[in-house]
């Protein structure tokens, strides 16, 4: 069977994660993605972030690169040159989305905003994805998806109740507005299947990462309460914890979700004294009393590993999991029956390790067995090969650095 | 201008556990926000999402749980007893084009002899198949198991999870997405197909840089509390979170042109306000280069910059930030987000009627040709819709 995108084409004009992220979706479900840079102001991905092959700094030893532009073709341009613009336009013209996540402002002052993408094809579906949307005071904020996971008040909820607020790792909220944005652009061309119709989105990255927190804004809307970080407590389940096992770093998560749960759960840790206290029988007297409760069952689970604990609870139908680290992902029988982890050739890294989406489709299936273009390799097959410029014309635009 | 997916239509069937429908009802929520007329089908006794709390003004009910309001407004709701009666829930499919189900009251192979363009996306903590099918999980378990629990708390504490549970979220998103590949196939093959969304691979999602770095350097990132990691070639953190005079404001000190744009800006600034910053006014940021420096050289910067920062409040650091053009947002809570001014210039907040009373619900994620979808309803009351729904199917 064919791909889901089979015959669609994107271009893309954007950097870091939260722009061409979405374009890789897109290229794992077939379609033909062109993603456009310029050599002259690289992608971050490429020169700031690490890791680079044995740790030497290089655009084409960039693992960043590799991951998030994976299944793409890429192409350089310098947009500064009138040329270069009249290039893109063209493949504008010869494509069906163009995708773009530059600062509200900075395509169009190339000369390459919606009108004039408008102008190459008049149903273009064009995703706009930025910090802080397109139109309002803030839209030519320039920003990193770091910091905004902090201003749509993820790290308030992030931490203990007494202490500074924790990160999410990093640009937590920029992998919320990838997904929205080719949600948006699947949408858009589900519509231009029926109608005809392009589409213009205008995603804020803000906006979407505030989908994920709705509860708790309605909380404060309705109830004047300033929702804050709780630890691991639960507002149903109790015990509801992380708790230590004797393995260096090592903590087991568990939670119970019912006053059955909790017979069970006492019947897996042997029925021990304590726990045949009434008063623990319902959910309200184990909240009474919670650190009383965390402490007794971290003292059963610093008895014994990880993955007894877990079985252990597993057989009695109780939730929990080893907290697992980065690197035994790899090695998570789980995830390596759903096929997650994939491996591909990659000319300046070798072989790089690439990621299936988390959704199998049983038809359909995502590849995900190409890793990021090295910078401009697809600069012939794409400005030859699909416009179909002749040698000496793409040999003295060369010379005069367009392809920069 | 015609909604996305107006004329879509998508039968949403709930679980009995408070993971798996929350996911099931966030996919559902994200079709219908796009224009799909989204049908939830609960048990007689209604979903148990429904009294989750916190509750709505503090009164505890069986309609009244916030988490349940935020995932259903757009939808309308209909009561099945399943699988008693599995034959109204046929008549209701055959006329669906997508079916999100939080528990597999209909397996793919059945769904398709019933209706052979139908989706079916399915949303469980670890898949269908594989050594963890069928394991329960809630949002903890899911995201313990993802590495990305891990990442998240102090390097000494015990790792910490958001305290709205984030994961149900996530895993709904892509059913979303994958349901919406799968219709894009559909398009092709007149065929629907099975979307099966595991809630463990989705939260592997929130993080790549690390499964990055683990791949090609086989270094393995921790949780380091309010740090960055991954932005040295020699090894060095960089603080995100700080304190100031009034809370917390997020920022980094970081190379790249946007980087030494803002550190540029934050030597002037601090020198406008008169305060002493040796090592940070000192520095050459034209040439700033983040990846080469020492942690003793950031940690000299970061005690400057923390000195500085203490002094000002989140909204002057807000104001700040956004008259110089440079990185850096505050930590927000949920009354600075519904005081902010952009979303409010943008009209994000839509007021939504919920039993008797409205709500600032969040709009719709994006604008389509300058236009934000608009939420059409609050979320059903139980069996509201039967009527209206089930009646016409069984007429």
């Amino acid at each position: 069977m064919t791909a889901a995108l089979e015959g669609t084409r994107v271009v893309e004009f954007g950097w870091a994660a939260a722009g061409p992220l979405v374009g890789t979706y897109l290229a794992q479900h077939g379609a033909d993605v062109i993603h456009v840079e310029s050599s002259t102001a690289l992608d971050p991905f490429r020169s700031t972030y690490p890791p680079f092959r044995d740790n030497v700094v290089g655009p084409d030893r960039a693992g960043m690169f590799a991951f998030y532009n994976a299944g793409k073709r890429g192409v350089t341009l310098d947009l500064k040159q009138p040329r270069a613009v009249e290039l893109a336009l063209r493949l504008v013209k010869a494509a069906d989305v163009v995708i773009e996540s530059f600062p509200a402002g900075t395509l169009a002052r190339r000369g390459l905003g919606h009108d004039a993408l408008r102008r190459a094809r008049a149903d273009l579906v064009i995703l706009s994805s930025c910090n802080q949307g397109q139109t309002g005071p803030h839209a030519q904020h320039p920003g990193y998806g770091s910091q905004l996971t902090a201003l749509a008040g993820f790290n308030e909820l992030l931490g203990e109740p007494d202490r500074t607020p924790v990160i999410l790792y990093g640009p937590y909220i920029d992998y919320i507005a990838v997904g929205y944005g080719v949600i948006a652009i699947l949408a858009a061309l589900e519509r231009h299947r029926r109608t005809g119709d392009g589409c213009i989105i205008d995603l804020s990255q803000y906006e979407a990462g505030l989908q994920f927190l709705a509860p708790a804004l309605l909380e404060h809307a309705a109830n004047g309460t300033v929702p804050t970080r709780d630890a691991n407590h639960d507002r149903v389940a109790v015990p509801h914890g992380v708790y230590p096992t004797p393995a260096d770093d090592g903590w087991v998560a568990l939670s119970v979700w019912s006053d059955e749960e909790w017979a069970q759960f006492r019947v897996a840790l042997g029925d021990p004294e304590w726990s045949r206290d009434p008063g623990l029988a319902t959910a309200a007297g184990r909240r009474a009393r919670e650190a009383e409760l965390d402490d007794r069952i971290a003292e059963w689970t610093r008895m014994r590993s990880r993955d007894e604990t877990v079985a252990t609870l597993r057989t009695r139908g109780i939730r929990a999991a080893a907290v697992e680290s980065v690197g035994e992902l790899f090695d998570d029988p789980q995830l390596a029956h759903r096929g997650v982890w994939r491996r591909a050739k990659h000319a300046g890294l070798g072989e790089v390790g690439l990621m299936a989406p988390p959704f199998a489709l049983s038809e359909t299936p995502a590849r995900a067995d190409r890793a990021g273009p090295t910078l401009g390799e697809h600069n012939e097959a794409v400005f030859k090969g699909l416009l179909g410029l002749g040698a000496d014309e793409y040999a003295s635009l060369a010379a005069d650095g367009v392809f920069a | 201008m015609t909604a996305l997916l107006d004329g879509l239509r998508v039968i949403e069937i709930t679980g009995d556990d408070v993971w798996r429908a929350s996911a099931a009802a966030h996919a559902a929520r994200i079709l219908a926000d796009l224009g799909a007329d989204v049908v939830k089908v609960e048990p007689p006794g209604g979903d148990l999402v429904r009294a989750v709390p916190p509750f709505l003004h503090d009164r505890a009910g069986a309609d009244r749980g916030l988490l349940w309001i935020a995932l259903n407004a757009n939808k309308r709701g209909v009561r099945l007893d399943l699988p008693r009666e599995r034959d109204r829930l046929r008549s209701l499919l055959s006329s669906a084009d997508v079916l999100v189900q939080a528990r597999e009251v209909v397996d793919a192979t059945t769904a398709a002899s019933w209706s052979p363009s139908l989706v079916v996306a399915s949303v469980t903590p670890y898949g269908l198949t594989g050594p963890l099918a069928g394991v329960p999980a809630s949002d903890l378990e899911v995201t313990a198991s993802s590495g990305a629990l891990a990442l998240a708390g102090e390097p000494e504490r015990a790792p910490v999870r958001t305290t709205l549970p984030q994961s149900p979220f996530w895993s709904g998103m892509y059913a979303a997405m994958g349901a919406l590949f799968a219709l894009a196939a559909r398009a092709a093959t007149r065929r629907g197909q099975q979307v099966d969304v595991s809630g463990q691979a989705s939260m592997v999602t929130v993080h790549p840089p690390a499964c990055v770095h683990w791949d090609v350097a086989k270094e393995e990132h921790r949780r380091l509390g309010a740090f960055l990691i991954g932005r040295s070639i020699v090894g060095a953190r960089f603080r995100n979170i700080w304190e100031c005079a009034d809370g917390h404001v997020s920022f980094a000190i970081q190379g790249g042109p946007i980087g030494r744009h803002t550190g540029r800006m934050l030597a002037s600034w601090m020198g406008e306000r008169g305060f002493t910053a040796p090592r940070f006014t000192a520095t050459g940021w034209d040439a700033f280069d983040n990846r080469t420096l020492t942690q003793e050289q950031v940690d000299a910067l970061e005690r400057e910059v923390a000195a500085f920062f203490r002094t000002i409040t989140k909204r002057e650091f807000f104001a700040g930030v956004i008259e110089r053009n440079m990185l850096g947002y505050p930590v927000a809570d949920a009354s600075d987000v519904y005081a902010d001014a952009q979303l409010r210039a943008r009209e994000f907040w839509q007021d939504t009627p919920v039993d008797g009373t409205t709500l600032p619900f969040p709009g719709g994620f994006a604008l389509f040709d300058g236009e934000r979808p608009r939420l059409r309803r609050g979320p059903p009351r139980l069996g509201e819709h039967d009527v209206e729904v089930l009646g016409a199917v069984t007429a």
